[in-house]
């Protein structure tokens, strides 16, 4: 680094550690001191670096064993990111172990840190948007510029966009636990940490629509439009949901713009959009770039995917009402939440069709390579919760299964079983290909994960299906004598042996990942794991392709 | 094939599969959303709503940093059975001076939308300081720190002009009283004038709320908070009954 750069930089990080000096002394409230606090830390941090000229980057490429040189596509980010989203993944079900344990047993929670309703965002965010934020940062990194055939453009804006949204994340997560939070589910976050998210996200949308505008391809491949549509419609949903007063500009509290009803309906436009294009659109982009790639294979549909994306994204805008069936939302907003709703299953289909029946003709592999088997188990999760979701969406069942765990298991179905399994697969796709190795460290460890993450999602799901319908029907039990048979205290009692189910379906989802880590953790370190292949018929031998002769004794039959 | 002809003039023009893209997730929104700000009845008037005091205020925003609607729902539904656990379904205008609203979406405590008066400040005070400790089988975590963690006062007069940039009709008398208003409502021997704090807060409750008169703490506010919790609309009252049968909305 030139000297004058150096100063130059110094003196602009200098610039930060005073202002978050200003900030923590001036700050109205804890939460937001810490978080001066954190960004003091860091400015002098990188004080401290860019003075000495260490470069740690470096240094952390080498010990991360990061292949050097001009590479034909910039995988850089890519390769941060998928460390991040391991990272991110361990972190956030570990926080989902910890929550769901505390519902099982409450002398679990430490007040005033680490009680519940603090813990819990901390968990939804750190898995949605640190954990899934992360590997679609760097999956679209990588699928764009494989698709476009040209390099990424702005790469400096690249990095700002990888290393601004863990910044985002560390904020986030850590004011959660000092009690920073707008409690808007899903858009949890307050106005200061929401604005620097606007910003990241605005360096987003330029840097993948300036490779894009790069591409060497003469149309646009089908996983672009996917990921396009999710960076546009997060910005707007993120924007308008968030618009909010703060009491101060040195404090962290805000008020929403909106109140009441109003404030319900822009939530849930917001809360089940993310869910459509921040859990679904974007992770169809992944299905379709990585499914194919895998069972090398073509997309089974090009008009299919033309209708389905489509449909998909005008459709499930309508959702949002859904989630206000009953309450004191007009009734003619609930309707039509309810109806677009059960739509929506369709184009849903559509996508899960579209990505399954690209095994055509390779289904063989579901057997022989578990990263196969895992993206046709994402598929069908992907399936199963767009069916359960227009589903439960209906105002009859809404009315039992509103309010109780059932939704939590319909959630985590989705979340579990596609969005995390597809992630999976999607980082045991570009491990090896990052850090140019011949393939993961071992595919047997693989295969483990699969069956851990599987069958945890089992025992997850079936458990919350059973506590939401049996609370649900407790609440609104009459005895003969007319009046209500349960207190609330006894419907809560009633759940306790399956909320240690649930925990213990988290322990295994969680055990997967570990095994996962583990697996990456080797792979980048070049080592291939000698195992048995998967799925290998045995060799034939000429000796065992005979009758047993006579009395003498038999050979065991083959 | 002519979807597939025409869709590649889309595939090859980046801004137009932007545009595309944006007047689709955009329609949505624009028909469920924008109406709700100029149709009459989204919220039908009624008759005892006022904005929260600023001690309410306070114990609310305790309320939302806590995380309290992660488990805890203000919003009864019009069925039988919630009608009767948890009282008159909710009205959309108990909650027009919400910011944010806190409606919630699970239920692994019971629903608080109109939990004030039900219980004893006494109970609630130790409810949450040991909520075992009145309901063996709550699964609630501690909240004692409350009692011990002084109230912070001195954003009120900014917490008011905040919430009356969003639209909360706080009076220049209101904001100006903030302070004194939130110290009065838990300690009415601290000299202010309790019968003007009433009249511009009808139905406010004041008095020392969690059992130490001489502390102002979180555990006053947000003890005060619930304890105001659908107290204000008499839903039962006949003029409300009239009220809502002739409610078009809903």
């Amino acid at each position: 680094m030139q000297a004058e750069a150096a100063l130059g930089r110094v003196a602009l990080w200098f610039v930060v550690l005073v202002l978050s000096v200003i900030l923590a002394g001036t700050a109205r409230d804890t939460g937001f001191a810490a978080h001066a606090t954190i960004l003091g830390i860091l400015a002098f941090v990188m004080i401290w670096v860019t003075a000495s000229r260490f470069d740690p980057l470096g240094k952390a490429q080498g010990f991360f064993k990061m292949p050097e040189g001009p590479s034909r596509y910039d995988d850089d980010p890519v390769r941060w990111g998928v460390l991040a989203t391991m990272f991110w993944a361990l972190v956030g079900l570990l926080a989902g172990v910890f929550i769901a344990s505390q519902l099982a047993f409450p002398q679990l929670n430490i007040e005033p840190y680490f009680n519940f309703g603090r813990v819990r965002p901390l968990h939804t965010s750190a898995v949605i948007f640190a954990f899934g934020g992360n590997i679609l940062i760097a999956s679209s990194f990588y699928v764009v510029q494989r698709t476009c055939r040209a390099q990424l453009a702005f790469p400096a804006l690249a990095r700002f966009v990888f290393w601004g949204y863990q910044l985002f994340i560390v904020l986030a997560a850590s004011g959660y636990l000092f009690g920073v939070t707008q409690s808007r589910e899903y858009a949890e976050p307050e106005w200061y940490v929401d604005l620097w998210l606007t910003i990241v996200w605005v360096a987003y949308l330029i840097v993948f629509v300036g490779t894009l505008a790069r591409r060497k391809e003469p149309h646009i491949y089908v996983a672009n439009w996917f990921y396009l549509s999710f960076i546009i419609t997060i910005a707007m949903l993120h924007i308008v949901n968030n618009l909010a007063v703060p009491v101060a500009w040195n404090g962290s509290l805000s008020f929403s713009a909106f109140a009441g009803v109003q404030d319900a309906l822009t939530q849930w436009w917001y809360g089940h959009n993310a869910v459509a294009f921040f859990l679904t659109v974007p992770f169809l982009a992944m299905m379709y770039y990585f499914v194919p790639k895998q069972a090398e294979r073509p997309v089974y549909s090009y008009r299919l995917s033309i209708i389905h994306f489509w449909s998909l994204i005008f459709l499930y805008i309508w959702a949002g009402p859904h989630h206000l069936h009953y309450t004191a939302l007009p009734d003619w907003a609930q309707t039509l939440g309810m109806v677009f709703s059960v739509i929506l299953w369709m184009p849903s289909w559509g996508g899960m069709i579209n990505g399954l029946m690209t095994l055509n003709g390779a289904w063989d592999k579901v057997r022989t390579d578990p990263i196969i088997r895992m993206m046709v188990m994402a598929m069908a999760f992907y399936g199963m919760a767009t069916f359960e979701g227009p589903m439960l969406s209906i105002k009859a069942v809404n009315s039992l299964s509103h309010y109780t765990d059932w939704t939590v298991g319909h959630v985590h179905s989705g979340a579990l079983g596609w969005n995390g399994l597809i992630s999976f697969a999607a980082v045991y796709f570009l491990v090896p290909r990052l850090w140019k190795r011949e393939r993961m460290y071992s595919l047997r460890m693989i295969n483990w994960h699969f069956w851990f993450a599987t069958l945890g999602i089992v025992f997850y799901a079936a458990s919350m299906w059973v506590a939401g319908i049996t609370q649900g029907l407790m609440w609104r039990e009459y005895g003969p004598d007319g009046y209500l048979v349960n207190s609330f205290a006894e419907t809560v009692a009633a759940l306790h042996e399956l909320y240690i189910i649930r925990a213990l379906g988290g322990v295994m989802y969680l055990s997967g990942a570990i095994i996962m880590g583990y697996n990456v953790w080797m792979t980048i370190g070049g080592r291939l794991r000698e195992e048995k292949p998967m799925g290998a018929m045995p060799a034939y031998d000429p000796d065992k392709d005979r009758p047993i002769a006579g009395s003498a004794s038999p050979e065991p039959a083959e | 094939m002519g979807l597939a002809t025409q869709h590649k003039k889309l595939e090859k023009n980046i801004n137009l599969l932007a545009i595309f893209s944006f007047i689709a997730v955009s329609i949505g929104g624009i028909v469920e959303i924008a109406p709700l700000f100029w149709i009459d009845n989204t919220i039908e008037e009624v008759e005892g709503m006022r904005p929260y005091t600023p001690l309410e205020q306070a114990g609310r925003n305790i309320y939302v940093r806590e995380g309290c609607y992660a488990c805890h729902s203000q919003m009864i539904r019009p069925f039988r059975d919630e009608v009767e656990r948890y009282g008159h379904y909710s009205l959309a205008a108990e909650s027009m001076y919400d910011h944010p609203f806190q409606w919630g979406s699970k239920r692994t405590g019971p629903d608080l939308a109109r939990v004030g008066g039900r219980y004893s400040d006494e109970w609630h005070v130790q409810h949450l300081e040991d909520p075992q400790s009145v309901v063996p089988e709550s699964i609630m975590p501690k909240y004692s720190f409350l009692g011990e963690t002084p109230l912070n006062t001195d954003n009120a007069f900014d917490m008011l002009v905040a919430l009356r940039r969003v639209g909360v009709p706080y009076s220049d008398r209101d904001i100006g009283e903030a302070m004194a208003d939130m110290i009065l409502q838990a300690d009415p021997d601290s000299g202010g004038d309790v019968e003007d704090f009433q009249q511009r807060y009808p139905k406010a409750q004041v008095r020392d709320f969690d059992g130490d008169p001489s502390k102002l703490t979180e555990m006053d506010a947000l003890v005060a908070y619930l304890q105001m919790l659908g107290t204000l609309v008499d839903v039962d009252s006949a003029a409300a009954q009239e009220r809502l049968a002739e409610e078009k909305g809903r």
